[in-house]
């Protein structure tokens, strides 16, 4: 056991950036927190050149957000972190919530078998961060420690940075910039963007704990425990036998006073019920507000992550959804830049993100409410609700100590086009994909490790298409924005020019409701934009101008 | 056979709404309900629920179900 180190990246002194007249680069991204970072990592994997300025030189002091959600590493998987995430990480499928010293409910993130990942893994931010970085790097993005962005003019067709370091401030230009500079965002700050919410009246402590200790790798959480009474605590298993543990304080409680051990030793003493040794590695208080950007674009400024909208730490729905940004808006950007879309496909970052964000911040309200009732009736309810959960099912579904983080339907995105034909099942226009075990050239593979470098088209077929189809497919590759094609079929089959999914087990039939003509359309994010019951390429081509703002 | 007719297994939802999450439509009336008491002093309350009850029971109106539900309550607390 031993507590981390942080790593102190090495500040590069700016010769080559300050000049005059000013650079001007295709594309800046401020912050190199854990969205900051993924922002990075895909411009370079969608061939942009990068750099990223950040004011300190090092990660994330503390854990911080340590819950990664099954759609974040979805996410990692693209840019290519997943692995070791997974690795380091600690996974977790199986949430109880418990009241007083009974447990009332128990959830299980990913009741069904056939996806890749697991529903959560725990890890610290600090290890996230080394990793993204580590990638960046190896992929080219250009990272500049120890460099402060003080301020920044808009213009039409750019931004001008004052970028202040150790040897001095200079100006430098953006054609595009990414605003990840988190929470308190100085940037949003500056440029005197408002950003609107609720702040909640509550205090929580949140300890890194390091200790030996033989807990299942699940989430806890606690009303009114007995070594905490009348207030919540959730504890979570991270890497390198470090645990989370956060204890709801109430308003009125000293956050100075709180943070000193002499405070935070006897109520971790107190949880853990008997005199096993730990280490504080990392004590922090902290309140919390929902609220949102108005706008997530301004002209060339685009705003992701916290430092465009903010929630409550109930569900993870902090960097998770920060991922998801750039998830969505980076392909965006790329066909942007390379002036394969207009310039207002960037409005539908701002759209879609903007109602993900709306629907973030009303789960984290909603678990908020619920775990910190307002009111003495509120208060009533929920212990009822708490109360009847022992033995009625309908009151287990109504217990929120947090609704996970899981990715939005955009069923309202305007690059969708709507269901001519009937399907069942939940693979709207607008979903994220739902993952599947499938064969590729014989060896086991997950569906989503086959999509996400670009836009696809899956044909399911239950034999060879006939050489009009293949001439159809054969256009879709060639096309301005090119169309990857898959073909999904249950059994092996060889298909020229085409990946084929072997669906052996038929999980995707069952998941994307699929019969043999079936044809789905899918965003290079992993999300569905349309689909139909036979291969129409005039319908395909239409749904295509569509999802780039062409039609 | 002792057949329940009160429904205990998770039941809210509203017609021509596609949930895709179980748990949305439960924490939407949920949040209404909280919402309804929003302002109200602690006796205006107490004095909602009891309206919100007659008006549900009456809406429900069989009484074996009622007199379940009453079981159920009286038991739990």
């Amino acid at each position: 056991m031993g507590a981390y180190v942080n790593p102190i990246y090495p500040y590069k002194a700016p010769t080559d950036l300050k000049v005059a007249p000013p650079l001007r680069k295709p594309l800046i991204v401020i912050g190199a927190g854990p969205v900051g970072l993924a922002a990075a990592v895909d411009a370079r994997l969608q061939g942009l050149d990068v750099l990223v300025l950040d004011d300190d030189k090092t990660v994330s002091v503390g854990s911080r957000a340590v819950c990664y959600a099954k759609r974040s590493l979805e996410v990692l998987d693209r840019l290519g972190v997943a692995d070791p995430a997974c690795a380091l990480g600690v996974s977790w499928n199986i949430g109880r919530t418990f009241l007083e010293e009974d447990e009332v409910y128990q959830f299980n993130l990913v009741p069904d078998a056939g996806h890749k990942r697991p529903g959560m893994i725990n890890l610290q931010q600090y290890h996230i961060e080394e990793m993204l970085i580590a990638r960046a790097l190896e992929l080219g993005a250009d990272i500049r420690w120890q460099h402060k962005v003080t301020a920044v003019t808009r213009h039409d067709d750019h931004a001008t940075l004052t970028v202040e370091t150790p040897d001095g401030t200079f100006d430098i230009e953006a054609d595009w910039l990414v605003v990840a500079d988190g929470a308190r965002s100085p940037i949003r700050r500056h440029l005197g963007l408002d950003i609107e919410g609720r702040v909640f009246q509550d205090r929580f402590l949140i300890a890194d704990v390091i200790m030996k200790a033989d807990y299942p790798a699940e989430r806890w959480f606690w009303f009114d425990p007995p070594f905490h009474p009348n207030q919540s605590v959730l504890l979570h298993k991270q890497s390198n036998n470090v645990w989370r543990i956060d204890f709801q304080l109430g308003w009125d409680a000293d956050p100075e006073e709180e943070k000193k051990p002499e405070k935070v030793i006897p109520r971790l003493q107190a949880m853990l019920g008997d005199d096993r040794p730990f280490e504080l590695e990392w004590v922090s208080i902290y309140t919390f507000q929902c609220r949102r950007m108005t706008d997530f674009r301004h002209g060339r400024v685009l705003f992701v992550g916290d430092a465009a909208h903010q929630v409550s730490p109930f569900g993870a729905r902090g960097a998770n959804s920060g991922f998801q940004d750039t998830d969505d808006l980076m392909w965006k950007l790329a066909l942007v830049m390379k002036g394969q879309a207009p310039d207002k496909l960037l409005d539908t970052y701002a759209l879609d993100r903007q109602f993900a964000a709306d629907e973030n911040i009303m789960n984290s309200t909603r678990s908020t409410d619920f775990i910190t009732p307002k009111s003495r009736t509120s208060k009533t309810f929920r212990n009822q609700v708490l109360a009847l959960a022992k033995h009625h099912p309908f009151a287990r579904k109504l217990v929120n100590s947090g609704r996970l983080s899981v990715p939005s339907f955009l069923t309202s995105s305007l690059l969708n086009t709507p269901d001519v034909d009937a399907f069942e099942g939940s693979m709207v226009p607008g979903a994220p994909m739902d993952d599947a075990p499938v064969q590729v050239a014989g060896q086991d593979a997950w569906l989503l490790d086959q999509v996400g470098k670009g836009f696809a088209c899956l044909l399911f077929v239950n034999a060879v298409p006939s050489a009009e189809t293949l001439a159809t497919l054969q256009a879709f590759r060639q096309s301005a924005v090119p169309l990857e094609t898959l073909i999904v079929s249950s059994s092996p089959l060889t298909v020229p020019g085409c990946k084929v999914l072997v669906d052996a087990q038929g999980w995707m039939a069952k998941r994307y409701d699929a019969k043999p003509g079936t044809t789905y359309l899918l965003r290079p994010d992993q999300h569905v934009l349309a689909r139909w019951r036979a291969l129409d390429p005039v319908a395909v081509q239409a749904a295509m101008a569509r999802a780039i703002c062409k039609a | 056979m002792n057949t329940s007719a009160l429904k205990t297994d998770p039941n809210f939802h509203e017609a021509g709404r596609r949930f895709f999450r179980d748990f949305s439509p439960g924490d939407e009336f949920y949040e209404h309900l909280i919402e309804a008491h929003n302002g109200l002093s602690d006796e205006q309350s107490e004095a909602l629920n009891a309206r919100l009850i007659l008006l549900l029971a009456n809406h429900i109106g069989d009484l074996k179900i009622l007199r379940e539900a009453l079981q159920h309550a009286r038991a739990a607390g």
